[in-house]
């Protein structure tokens, strides 16, 4: 077995890989990234439409050409890059990781390193996570799979086409399952508002006359050998009212019911998980519960935005290359979700290197307020045109704001939404 | 599945369904000097109630012994260990446990004891509320006992079909698939069978395990007029992560219809909880209802409370083949000449299977049908990597060979291209028996990820086009059309 030795293993090169990759690279650091599929940018590639890169390049791209702006800087950098090598097993108790990985270039290689970054991306929550009963015939995809399908494979899966869930890959798949001759009869959510970015309900159903019924569930399938119909109800005060269901016939059916970080390995090498995002439970540096393995990107918790996730991930390939220089933080407080808060990312603050702070609202408000307070006493507010649980929002915490605080060693920084 | 398309023109036995039962039969009588042939109506083997039920070896002590189900259980328990080593399929002893959630239910863990100790079950012990949880720490705090049979054992089923199979046709068994047998009729001492598609086969003797359509085949050959009633079982598999997971196969205590919903640890290391039991009509209804489904969770967590519905990485359901008072039905008929009846092979179907080859190998010697042992019968079949089995040193070695064996197509169960192409190599050419064949998609994601490349690898090795990929049968193609 081929053994090689990196100072930053960094598994998956998706948005958050790449990025990491590349602010790696820049601090005369060797850095292998691992990516199990053939080509580099991970789902990016399979996005094909537009509305990437506002941010992070300042001009509007689409998915594959966001990802090739950020593949060109990694093979332009010193960082070594495994596609086709899938990590099997990451031992990351010791000080040198271990991370096993089956490659059909090379066979087993075992890749060992000071610092791990997780960077796996998330996976698609399928029909038996979300149980809905029924037969259990041909054309039921999860929405991204049938665009992997369609966007790169270049087949179409059917001709009459239901969603399930307003994720935005569901609107996505909306729009482009029209455009490649089918017609979507409907998009089912079960929420009473959608689930996906604003813009691509107006953009992928509106624009398209594509009906979407909010608080309503596909309560079966049916159909024996390809789904023939699905029957949809619609909830009244949170129960499936069977009484007022109706069906729809349709010949393919595309669920969209949300991601799922994919930290099995994570898991398996000790790290410890955040139960309201399923991603790892990160210090103000993104370093997970175990010493020198880190974590950014959908694989900690599921972002909206591509550019939301390089920026995050540039942030961790950082705080790596300084662990590996032992510059760790002097001192870090922790951060709690208060009132309306799902989850906030990171859930430590280093008061003398505040950062960036990622975290999602359970409330749908107009003119909303976020409030910080240390230790109950109000330190930050700031105003937000417009909060809903699907939008996830941000706040910079500056050293400015920081230099007034009255921090103690066991303070606690919480977030809430009003 | 590798098929012949020509027919056999004339052989000694003809055997209808390659489910447990058939397989098991087939490849009994592959060690004797006669021409056996294995019908199957689908496109594949294990397709029917084999594909989908609890896959589990019991422990002896369900059934009294006066029927002829349990005499069978107990002999096919004990024929596992041998058949495991000779044919490479995953299977583990892992016992089974009772669980008695009251004093009530108690009494009844007395009667299964003395049951299991009249029937020879071996190792069978009555256990303290402590034991149970020595046992099984998982348990449910209201459990005051139970029954530990360390005889039982997990097992799938499918793919133990499929070894079964295999080893039978290295011994000279014919298997036709797409067969459905439409008519027969007798002359001369032989049966002819007519498909549907028109392939014909001889035989002089036919066994019947036809399963759900047992009756059917029945008539068709003029014997015994009797009823199948499906019965569903619905279940749900957890994900391998999940915290629910027990050591062993966890029942509660059995009511009159029903040996109850179980928490089965797979022997692949997802759980399966279920089933439910519901008397159906229709033969081919295999969908899952909302109120079943609902129930296996609740009864689930009262023997595991952590049970959680966010482990559910899918549903599914089997039907039972029940026939008359729920025994077994297999004898040589009394209507038809040289046709046995291998009927009503519902639970305990898959431990006593290789004891029904058994049986009705000696039926058949009783019905005439001369059998001389071959001198070149082998009961072994070649070992397939599995890279899951492997440490990533042992992996590493089959690389040089097959650079295919480190290309993981499947995340989620560890399944390598390698495997794959074996199973596509051997004539498994749709998606689901590639799943059933070597696990790819039975994972968390449920294909989610390895869908599409399972796809290209079937093109590739078959040439398919992509308007024949199939979930199954006709009718299940997944992709419509091209850009």
């Amino acid at each position: 077995m081929k053994e090689l030795h990196y100072d930053v293993l960094i598994i998956g090169a998706g948005a958050g890989g790449l990025a990491a990759a590349v602010e790696v690279s820049k601090h005369d650091t060797s850095c292998a990234l691992v990516e199990r599929e053939s080509h580099l940018g991970g789902i990016l590639v399979q996005c094909i439409h537009n509305g990437f890169g506002l941010e992070e390049f300042k001009e509007e791209l689409t998915g594959p050409e966001f990802a090739d702006r950020q593949v060109q800087q990694v093979l332009a950098s010193n960082v070594d890059v495994y596609t086709d090598t899938t990590v099997t097993q990451l031992d990351a108790d010791g000080d040198l990781k271990e991370a096993y990985c089956f490659s059909p270039a090379y066979g087993v290689l075992k890749i060992t390193a000071h610092a791990v970054i997780l960077a796996m991306g998330c996976r698609e929550r399928n029909r038996g996570n979300i149980r809905t009963p029924g037969t259990r015939p041909a054309g039921v995809y999860t929405a991204g799979l049938a665009q992997r399908l369609v966007n790169i494979e270049g087949y179409i899966p059917g001709k009459d086409v239901v969603i399930v869930g307003s994720g935005d890959i569901g609107l996505i798949m909306a729009r482009r399952m029209t455009w490649v001759g089918a017609k979507v009869h409907a998009v089912i959510e079960i929420q009473p508002y959608p689930s996906g970015l604003t813009r691509n309900i107006v953009q992928c159903l509106n624009d398209f006359d594509i009906p979407l019924y909010l608080s309503h569930v596909v309560s079966r399938i049916e159909g024996k050998d390809r789904i023939e119909k699905v029957r949809v109800c619609p909830l009244a005060n949170g129960i499936p009212d069977e009484d007022n269901s109706f069906d729809i016939p349709c010949d393919t059916l595309l669920l969209s019911v949300g991601l799922v970080p994919e930290n099995e390995l994570s898991k398996e090498a000790g790290v410890q998980i955040n139960p309201q995002t399923n991603g790892a439970l990160v210090d103000a540096t993104m370093m997970t519960s175990v010493d020198g393995v880190f974590s950014c990107g959908n694989v900690l918790h599921v972002h909206d935005l591509a550019d939301w996730v390089a920026e995050e991930a540039r942030r961790t390939g950082r705080y790596a290359v300084a662990y590996l220089r032992d510059e760790r933080p002097k001192r870090q407080i922790r951060i709690k979700a208060g009132a309306n808060v799902r989850y906030i990312n990171p859930t430590m603050l280093d008061p003398d290197n505040p950062d960036k702070l990622y975290f999602r609202s359970l409330i749908v408000k107009n003119q909303a307020k976020l409030h910080l307070k240390l230790d109950h006493n109000p330190v930050k507010e700031v105003k937000i045109s417009h909060v809903q649980p699907s939008e996830m929002l941000h706040v910079k915490v500056k050293p400015k704001d920081v230099a007034s605080w009255n921090i103690m060693k066991d303070s606690v920084l919480e977030v809430s939404v009003e | 599945m590798a098929s012949t398309d020509k027919p056999a023109a004339r052989v000694d036995v003809a055997i209808i369904g390659a489910g447990l039962s058939g397989s098991c039969i087939a490849r009994q009588l592959s060690a004797y000097e006669i021409d056996t042939v294995l019908l199957e109506k689908e496109c594949d083997v294990s397709m029917g109630v084999s594909r989908a039920n609890s896959g589990i070896v019991h422990g002896g002590f369900h059934h009294n012994l006066k029927y002829l189900k349990s005499k069978l259980e107990i002999r096919g328990n004990l024929m596992y260990d041998r058949l495991q080593r000779e044919l490479d399929f995953p299977f583990k002893r892992c016992g089974i446990l009772v669980v008695a959630l009251n004093e009530e239910e108690m009494k009844h863990i007395d009667h299964l004891y003395t049951q299991g100790l009249e029937n020879g079950a071996i190792g069978i012990e009555m256990c303290s509320r402590e034991r149970m949880f020595e046992l099984e720490p998982k348990l449910n705090s209201d459990c005051v006992g139970g029954l530990h049979a360390p005889g039982g054992g997990v097992l799938e089923p499918y793919r133990f079909v499929f070894s079964v199979i295999e080893s039978a046709q290295k011994n000279g068994v014919e298997v036709l698939t797409n067969f459905a047998v439409e008519r027969a009729e007798r002359s001369n001492g032989h049966y002819r069978i007519h498909a549907a598609d028109g392939r014909t086969v001889e035989a002089r003797y036919v066994v019947n395990a036809a399963g759900l359509f047992a009756d059917s085949v029945s008539r068709i050959f003029g014997a015994e007029e009797f009823k199948v009633t499906p019965r569903k079982g619905e279940y749900y598999l957890l994900d391998r992560a999940t915290e629910a997971g027990p050591q062993r196969v966890l029942f509660p205590v059995p009511t009159k219809v029903s040996k109850g919903m179980l928490v089965i640890p797979t022997v692949e290391g997802t759980v399966l909880i279920g089933p439910t039991a519901e008397e159906i009509e229709d033969k081919e209804d295999l969908s899952t209802n909302a109120e079943q489904l609902g129930q296996i969770l609740d009864q689930a967590r009262k023997m595991v409370p952590k049970v959680s519905q966010t482990d559910v990485i899918t549903a599914f359901s089997g039907l039972r083949p029940a026939v008359g008072d729920g025994d077994f039905y297999i004898d040589i008929s009394k209507k038809a000449p040289n046709f046995i009846q291998v009927a009503g092979i519902q639970s305990p179907g898959l431990t006593a299977a290789p004891a029904i080859g058994e049986y009705v190998k000696d039926l058949l010697k009783k019905a005439g049908c001369k059998l001389s042992e071959k001198a070149d019968w082998d009961p072994f079949i070649s070992k397939l990597p599995r890279i899951r089995d492997l440490s990533p040193y042992e992996a590493d070695e089959l690389v040089s060979d097959n650079p295919g064996y480190a290309n993981v197509v499947c995340r989620c169960e560890k399944i390598s291209e390698a495997e794959i192409v074996e199973a596509i190599r051997r004539g498994h050419t749709t998606l689901d028996v590639v799943k059933y064949f070597t696990r790819a998609g039975m994972g968390r994601c449920q294909a989610g990820f390895c869908s599409y490349k399972v796809f290209k690898l079937l093109m590739r090795e078959t040439g398919m086009s992509y308007k024949d990929i199939r979930k199954r049968g006709a009718g299940t193609e997944v992709l419509q059309d091209a850009l």
